[in-house]
């Protein structure tokens, strides 16, 4: 493959597309991996040029996100989502296939530059696993069968847009409707009636730009009283931190400065979570009606939907819904009519990176740069997107705050329990009948979900992915709310063949590969947790390792810089005291045991000398 | 230092992947020898010239694990001693040798005995009497759990003297500004 | 208009003005808050989290926490010199830190953090990665086995030298440090012997070829005076540095 220049029109019309804006490197960055499968160092010379900025900081973007690549992979790169629950549905033994059938090493590239297989964080797939992405298309329901058909198109090298489209089908599983999956609001519907909140008697004209807002009709009080609706509501953020909504509102509505920005978090990147992906699937208008309510509330004129990379697939339908909506006057200038409601969406994509869920990352991101969470406070409400006031909130936030815009505060807050208003989407999935996405009013209670999913003999179920909470059999009747289980919506149910050690050495896998590596215990420490948890796999550990554990979860979680430092140690920790038997059985009765494998270490010179002799191997020692 | 003991505290030293310039630096606390020797007796060491270690009271081992009989004779102190002392860089970090580590073994050996003329004809010895090299380098606490550090290339007379010092009184060896180094 | 504040470190008074973060107050007023990736001269990162304190019961980076009035600040307790020692020792054990044979050993300020808080080992398990050097530059030596990415080098050169020599790509454990060449080495880059960058290394990555192991040992930085007497002798000289490159995050506003 030659490499672009400028003079090659892709990369010409990629950067036309984006606008030479520094802000876009991370988006030309993608456009250019998906042309040529690889970022050519000529071309980030190119492209620094460009942007004028210095190509040790657009290589410092590349290097950042998993789906980014300086040395080229197979023409096709073949991805396996490496969640648990991909692993529970048979992935290793999936891939291990697919690299025997087309002679290949996994992490390496064929000789001829075709095909290259590796694993990569969770796609989203749970529950119509396993899972993959194929350069950045998703394709579930893998099996034998399915890896054959992918062998055979990658080797008669048939372009992956021209594979049957049945392959690339995702499906939304919806098992239980209520407020927000049974809605039926017509697009633009929540916003009319945001529009009529508030005794405005210039409603025409009372608008949301905040510099506008400021210097005229001091009644126009409609975006205050969607505020203050959705405040009524009790709605919080439904993300897993369970910020209050119309708290996060008012102080974006009040900080200083022009310019506000609405960010709808679609980076769904928390193992087992699938949720936005239907949200964004089969109801993209009602994202799209609560993030213009919530510009109209606060005053804002552009928003972003940040879509995770592994939601590739849904760009071009959500862009459609876009341009459906600016044709039909619910996006662009003046919307519905009123002068001054000016508001658009752009879709930002990621490009595999976790640590871009959290908001001062995301933002960071949406910047163009490196997906390191910022040094807070300031706050994002302030100091946001390109420093000015800017809303992040979930998806599900959005299709929430739509519907309090539309009902009123009080039918929302009817349903739920005293602290956690209204209803949760669930995405469930591992050893149940019925994966998928469930929505319950808040307080319903873990066996419930578990009765409704068809799960049999369940030991354990993990809330919130690997950054949440994994209980057991015996807290089956705590409920899933913010006053007891708070949760962004991974239910992931296991049953009692799982090895509950396992599921938390996934996870430990998973939190080293995304940590940012930006603080020093969690770059350090969550590697040290994986590979102790190795070692206990390994049949190497001791009780030794389980209190270094414990040391390593003191140190993450007093001094990381975010969250995902601060949880990283939880799965291993909430295994250890509710399965402990499971990590007991593997570890050795001495106190201390070599922190690599003694004998292993004299393969290569075994191999070496030709020696297999009693003074070539070294005993595992016998306790005294 | 306390008057003079009954029973001394029988003692233990070795130098494993070092250069044994932590055993010069123990010879460098000069005259206080003397007195040290009053509440110590020496086991396996090269002072002593005893081959293998007995039940001891303190182990003193230098030099990091770079091959199987290394991790013999560590075993084998750890085994005996009650209070097991990392000296010294390579102990403490792997030190020097360690410096290897990120090299491939084969690639090594490969090119220390046949791309270059050695004395083997392009043959990797394999005599069993020759102890097989680990593929890294390793600090004694990956291996067997120690229970003090003293670091330093090598670390001071005056450093090993305060160390023992506070160690023979009972109380835990702290060394300070100045006494502890790293090079 | 900077009116005075005052909060508590380790039960005493410490005044602050307005703006001012924990660790610039503490400095400023002569007491010493162990650091590594904070720089008086340049703006707090707070990655390295060596600074960490307690503030009114909360964990937090004293280099980025703001100061309050009537806080409670613990840094000199066991509790957060452990976690330091920790965090020097994760350091230690991230990359191949062999002082013995470093030119920079007694003016390294990870070095003198150790002998400070009596770190005698690492404890954990090394990594002992493999990073290769770059040489390629005729008066400048990279020598990436002893970086603690505390991106010091990476601010200096965007901030006050204005040319964005250096960057961070990769993550986690992978994260390294780039210079700013297409061929990724040192020499193709406009770094120059009397930039802030090569000054500013705490430890042995940035190195000047031919003046290594000049100083005599008792003569170096740290040999006399412990890091924590050296720091309030370099602290504090807030507010003289303005940001530079345009092209850079850093600088741009």
């Amino acid at each position: 493959m030659t490499t672009p220049t400028l003079h090659d029109p892709t990369l010409k019309s990629i950067l036309r597309e984006h606008g030479r804006e520094p802000a876009a490197l991370l988006q030309i960055l993608r456009a250019v991996q998906e042309a040529y499968q690889h970022l050519p160092s000529e071309t980030i010379a190119t492209i620094a040029l460009e942007l004028d900025v210095p190509i040790a900081r657009v290589r410092g973007v590349a290097g950042f996100y998993a789906f980014l690549s300086e040395r080229p992979w197979g023409r096709y790169r073949v991805l396996f989502s490496d969640n648990v629950t991909d692993r529970m549905q048979g992935s290793q033994d999936l891939l291990a296939y697919m690299c025997e059938r087309l002679w290949l090493e996994r992490g390496h590239v064929s000789e001829d530059g075709l095909i290259s297989i590796d694993t990569t964080s969770c796609t989203g797939l749970c529950d119509q696993g396993p899972g993959m992405l194929v350069n950045g298309r998703a394709i579930g329901n893998l099996s034998r069968e399915r890896i054959d058909q992918l062998c055979e198109l990658i080797l008669a090298q048939i372009p992956e847009s021209e594979w049957p489209i049945q392959l690339f089908a995702i499906v939304d599983n919806i098992h239980r409707r209520d407020l927000i999956l049974g809605q039926a609001l017509q697009p633009g519907e929540a916003i009319r009636a945001a529009l009529d909140f508030g005794d405005s008697p210039q409603r025409e004209t009372a608008a949301n730009a905040r510099s506008w807002r400021e210097a005229v009709p001091g009644n126009a009080t409609g975006p205050q009283a969607v505020l203050d609706e959705i405040k009524r509501a009790n709605l919080r953020g439904r993300g897993g931190a369970g910020f209050t909504t119309g708290v996060k509102w008012q102080a974006c509505r009040d900080a200083a400065g022009q310019q506000r920005y609405v960010v709808c978090n679609a980076d769904e990147g928390e193992p087992g979570t699938f949720k936005d992906r239907v949200l964004l699937n089969s109801f993209a208008d009602l994202v799209f009606d609560g993030m213009t309510v919530c510009a109209y509330a606060i005053g804002a004129g552009e928003g972003f939907l940040y879509l995770r990379g592994e939601y590739r697939f849904l760009l071009e339908k959500l862009e459609a819904v876009l341009d459906a909506r600016r044709r039909s006057g619910l996006l662009g200038k003046a919307i519905l009519g009123v002068p001054g409601f000016d508001f658009d969406i752009r879709i930002h994509l990621g490009a595999g990176a976790y640590v871009c869920g959290e908001e001062s990352a995301l933002i960071e991101s949406l910047e163009g740069k490196r997906g390191v969470p910022r040094n807070r406070p300031p706050y994002p409400v302030t100091n946001g997107y390109l420093q000015r006031p800017t809303t992040v909130n979930n998806v599900e936030t959005f299709c929430a705050a739509a519907l309090i815009a539309r009902h009123g505060a009080d039918g929302y807050r009817a349903v739920g329990t005293a602290k956690s208003a209204g209803s949760k989407l669930l995405s469930v999935a591992g050893d149940c009948a019925r994966p998928g996405i469930y929505e319950y009013p808040f307080g319903v209670t873990v066996r419930q979900v578990l009765e409704d999913c068809g799960a049999v003999d369940p030991q354990a179920v993990q809330i919130s992915g690997p950054s949440g909470v994994c209980i057991g059999v015996d807290e089956f009747d705590r409920r899933i709310a913010f006053e007891d289980l708070p949760t962004a919506g991974a239910f992931t149910v296991f049953d009692q063949s799982r090895d509950m050690f396992e599921v938390a050495r996934n996870y430990a896998h998973f939190f080293a590969h995304e940590s940012c590596g930006f603080c020093t215990p969690c770059r350090v420490g969550t590697a040290m947790l994986r590979n102790i948890m190795d070692k206990i796999h390994a049949g190497h550990g001791t009780p030794y390792d389980l209190r270094e554990i414990e040391r390593l979860d003191k140190v993450l979680g007093m001094s990381a810089h975010c969250g995902l430092g601060h949880t990283a140690c939880n799965p291993t920790l909430d295994t250890l005291k509710r399965f402990r038997p499971a990590y007991e059985r593997r570890l050795k009765s001495l106190d201390f045991e070599p922190a690599f494998d003694l004998d292993g270490a004299l393969a290569v010179a075994r191999q070496m000398t030709g020696r297999d002799d009693e003074g070539a191997h070294l005993r595992t020692e016998t306790p005294t | 230092m306390t008057a003079a003991v009954k029973n001394k505290l029988r003692v233990a030293t070795t130098s494993l992947a070092g250069c044994f310039g932590c055993h010069m630096s123990l010879l460098d606390i000069d005259e206080r020898l003397f007195t040290l020797l009053e509440h110590i007796e020496f086991d396996r060491s090269p002072l002593t010239d005893i081959k293998h270690c007995g039940p001891c009271d303190i182990g003193i081992v230098e030099g990091g694990i770079c091959n199987a009989e290394n991790v013999h004779v560590l075993r084998e102190f750890r085994k005996n001693c009650k209070i097991l002392v990392a000296i010294g860089a390579c102990a403490v970090t792997g030190g020097l040798p360690a410096q290897r580590n990120h090299l491939d073994l084969g690639a090594c050996l490969r090119e220390v005995y046949q791309t270059e003329i050695s004395l083997e004809q392009g043959l990797i010895p394999n005599d069993p009497e020759l102890p097989l090299p680990l593929d890294k380098v390793h600090p004694l606490h990956e291996v067997v759990k120690v229970d003090y550090f003293i670091p330093g290339c090598p670390p001071s007379g005056d450093a090993i003297w305060k160390f023992l010092t506070d160690l023979l009184a009972g109380r835990t060896p702290t060394l300070g500004h100045g006494l502890i180094k790293y090079d | 208009m900077s009116e005075t504040h005052t909060f508590r470190l380790d039960g005493d008074e410490v005044p602050f003005a307005e703006g001012q973060t924990v660790i610039q107050a503490a400095l400023s007023a002569g007491r010493y808050i162990p650091h590594l990736c904070y720089h008086p001269e340049f703006k707090p990162h707070g990655s390295c989290k060596v600074c960490t304190v307690k503030a009114d019961g909360r964990a937090a980076a004293s280099c980025t926490l703001p100061a309050r009035a009537g806080m409670a600040v613990e840094s000199d307790t066991e509790e957060m010199n452990d976690l330091r020692r920790t965090l020097v020792q994760m350091l230690f054990a991230e990359g191949n830190h062999f002082c013995p044979s470093c030119e920079k050993s007694g003016n390294c300020m990870l070095q003198a953090l150790g002998y400070d808080l009596g770190v005698m080992t690492a404890g954990f398990r090394h990594f002992f990665p493999d990073r290769p050097v770059d040489a390629s530059h005729p008066d400048l030596l990279l020598d990436f086995n002893r970086c603690i990415l505390c991106e010091l080098c990476v601010r200096a050169s965007c901030e006050v030298d204005e040319k964005c020599v250096f960057a961070l790509s990769g993550r986690g454990l992978d994260k390294h440090l780039v210079v700013n060449a297409v061929s990724g080495r040192l020499a193709d880059t406009d770094v120059a012997l009397g930039d802030k960058a090569v000054e500013v290394c705490p430890v042995g990555v940035i190195l000047k070829k031919r003046v290594g192991f000049a100083q005599p040992i008792g003569a170096r930085r740290y040999d006399a005076r412990p890091i924590s007497a050296q720091a309030l002798d370099d602290a504090p000289r807030p507010g003289n540095h303005r940001s530079g490159c345009g092209a850079c995050e850093e600088g741009a506003k």
